[in-house]
């Protein structure tokens, strides 16, 4: 409990602990894994203390499914892991969004396929974040792009899950993870907590997945004297397993229903020089980090380059992109993989603006002089 | 086994299989126990190595140790792997396109992260299938590759970065180690054995007998480390020792299911003289160092009554 607001210089993971336990997070089941190994250790350390339980699986498939049963318990749970353990999650991931289950995956990127490069950083799992489970899914994912962001984005992720009743993600690269910088930490009297909206209707009224006017349906913890059947089959408001072609419809069309109902409180933008931008750079994670030194650069150069900072990646922002593409003659989107946010902003442009990629996969970042460079080719 | 020759000193190849140069912490045993293995299995092996401390210091570019064939494909399926290599082998040879009277002995090698936890299912699979392969578990105690982190092989009391001893807590580690030699032998594999690289001869004779076994064979090394242990490299040795004559680590071997120990002490030392030179017990009191020697003394018991009762029926 931090009853007093504090500076720390701390590593991203330290932030997303630190983070998580400030949102209320109660239970955290996890497995070792470079570079996301620090949240585990910490929360290990610092959840018993406030009354949580930490408890180490025996893999990635034991940490999901053992978060989605104690959330289903009444748990406020959080998992973190890194490429490989983000695979193995996957299966359980399409449950919890089926079963409407609250939970936060902390993903800390490193290079893949496969094992890849464990110690270096890569933003190759923003597709994986969005379509990793098979089937129509709505998932949220938010990429933090500081130390501090890291600590509010863990917050932010927590309160939607248990809002929207929807795995959240937060999509960390190495480079955030094992950056240190100093941070504000709030007393967490001071920090938004949202909870799970409750059932308070008689027992035997209740039906788990019959949405309220808010699109989301109250939620019973087991236990709470509300019979309650979770099941990884499409089923109908009672929660029991249906082949109906309309209870089917309305099973999974409400899935989307909830998201898109919140997507502006979800769409987590920032703009920078964006007024009177004619390039903007479009970027997410450590990126923005080289993309911000670039836009500094190219203002006292004389320059009209914006930044457009997404923090929220799925579901994609359009609009923040939509609102300056009348504006704009060319948009340059660096990434750490081989375009996979690239593609979503071609989508969105239908043609307005020049788009431009800068990628890499060597385990290296994308430095500042690089975006100048392909920036003032485009401008001349 | 008849008519099997034991190693000694002087029959030891002199032949290395697994280079030096690697990047190994210092008084690492595990590649000290993974040298003498493949001593003994000479050139004609094949390894399927799961994620962990031995794949990074043995295989980083441009410094790989192995002089043999070697595959990493990832955490949880070194056995699954080995299964697949045996098994096309084997067809290879049916087809009359690989020397069939060419014995290659089929590897998988992982840690106990990769063997307990996560390969579990993995192994289970492999030993039920009955493939021709040796398993050899390097357990040194905890996910040593990521700093540290407890396993279901932690020993009770161990203190770790996921189970670390301290106010709310004073104990560290709360679960026993699990006992997957037991877990092997459930199977009814026709060889199962521990061993340790503090005996080096009882080690190689080990793994010469579980690769002259036809179908599976599982081998249960103990590798001290340094640096996971919180003690001096050069103890690295002499602890594997003394967990062997503080009835810790017993040395015994499981051959169709009759149970023989292979080292045995007149006299056993008490455990404290395991746990003091660790680091990762030196918080515990007396109390919990008797609950230790308690269970351990124990679990010896029941061991000996197998040897004895295997040995009766041999009578």
């Amino acid at each position: 409990m931090r009853k007093k607001p504090s500076y720390q210089l701390m590593q991203g993971n330290e932030a997303a602990a630190e983070g998580a336990l400030a949102a209320g997070v109660n239970f955290f089941a996890g497995y070792p894994i470079t570079p996301s190994t620090e949240i585990a250790e910490i929360l290990a350390d610092r959840l018993p203390a406030n009354g949580g339980k930490f408890i180490q699986m025996e893999d990635e498939i034991g940490s999901i499914a053992a978060i989605i049963g104690a959330s289903i318990g009444g748990c406020k749970s959080l998992t973190a892991t890194s490429g490989p353990g983000f695979s193995l999650m996957q299966e359980n991931l399409g449950f919890a969004c089926l079963a409407e289950v609250p939970l936060v995956i902390v993903n800390v990127m490193r290079g893949g396929p496969s094992t890849g490069m464990p110690t270096s950083p890569s933003q190759g799992d923003v597709m994986q974040s969005r379509w990793g489970t098979h089937g129509d899914h709505p998932i949220i994912v938010l990429s933090p792009a500081s130390v501090e962001e890291t600590f509010h984005y863990t917050i932010k992720a927590v309160n939607l899950a248990e809002k929207y009743r929807n795995p959240v993600i937060v999509l960390m690269d190495e480079v955030i993870g094992h950056m240190r910088a100093r941070v504000s930490l709030p007393p967490w009297p001071m920090v938004e907590r949202v909870n799970r909206v409750k059932p308070n209707m008689p027992p035997e009224w209740y039906n788990p997945y019959e949405r309220q006017a808010s699109g989301v349906a109250p939620m019973a913890a087991f236990g709470d004297g509300y019979r309650y059947h979770v099941t990884g089959l499409v089923h109908d408001a009672k929660g029991f397993p249906t082949a109906n072609p309309n209870e089917a419809r309305d099973n999974l069309r409400g899935l989307f229903a909830k998201i898109e109902r919140g997507f502006r409180e979800i769409c987590l933008v920032d703009y920078e020089e964006m007024e009177d931008a004619e390039h903007a750079i479009v970027a997410y994670g450590c990126m923005v980090l080289s993309a911000r030194s670039a836009l500094e650069q190219l203002r006292e150069a004389g320059h009209r380059v914006g930044l457009i900072k997404l923090g929220t990646l799925w579901p994609f922002p359009r609009f923040a992109l939509e609102r300056y593409l009348p504006q704009l003659k060319n948009i340059i989107v660096p990434e750490l993989n081989l375009g996979q946010v690239y593609r979503e902003v071609l989508r969105v442009n239908a043609g307005h603006a020049n788009i431009e990629k800068i990628n890499r996969i060597n385990g290296t970042i994308i430095t500042p002089e690089e975006i100048i460079k392909t920036v003032k080719g485009l401008i001349r | 086994m008849e008519n099997f020759n034991v190693f000694a000193a002087k029959l030891t190849p002199q032949q290395e299989f697994l280079a030096g140069g690697h990047r190994a912490c210092q008084g690492c045993a595990e590649l000290l126990a993974v040298r003498l293995v493949a001593k003994t299995l000479g050139h004609d092996y094949v390894i399927a190595n799961a994620t962990g401390c031995l794949e990074i210091v043995t295989s980083s570019f441009p410094h790989s140790a192995w002089k043999v064939p070697w595959i990493h494909v990832a955490f949880e399926n070194a056995a699954a792997v080995a299964s697949g290599v045996e098994a096309g082998i084997r067809v290879l040879q049916r087809k009359g396109r690989y020397p069939v009277q060419r014995k290659v002995t089929v590897v998988a090698q992982a840690g106990d992260g990769g063997t307990v936890d996560i390969g579990l299912q993995a192994l289970s699979g492999a030993l039920e299938r009955g493939h021709d392969m040796v398993y050899i578990c390097y357990d040194n105690e905890a996910y040593m590759n990521t700093g540290i982190q407890r396993s279901s092989s932690t020993p009770y009391g161990a203190t770790t970065t996921t189970s670390p001893a301290g106010k709310a807590d004073p104990l560290g580690q709360h679960t026993m180690k699990k006992n997957i030699v037991e877990i092997a032998a459930a199977h009814n594999i026709p060889y199962v054995a521990t061993a340790s690289p503090s005996y080096p001869f009882d080690l190689m004779d080990k793994v010469k007998k579980a690769a002259a076994t036809p179908g599976p064979a599982y081998i249960h090394c103990l590798v001290p480390c340094p640096t996971g242990w919180r003690m001096a490299p050069n103890l690295a040795v002499s602890i594997g020792r003394i967990a062997v004559e503080s009835k810790v680590f017993p040395l015994y071997e499981i051959e169709n299911g009759d149970y023989r120990m292979t080292v045995t002490h007149k006299k056993h030392r008490p455990v404290v003289d395991y746990l003091k030179p660790q680091g990762r017990f030196r918080h515990l009191n007396e109390a919990q160092i008797a609950r230790i020697q308690e269970q351990v003394d124990k679990s010896y018991e029941r061991l000996q009554k197998k040897v004895k009762m295997s040995q009766n029926e041999l009578d």
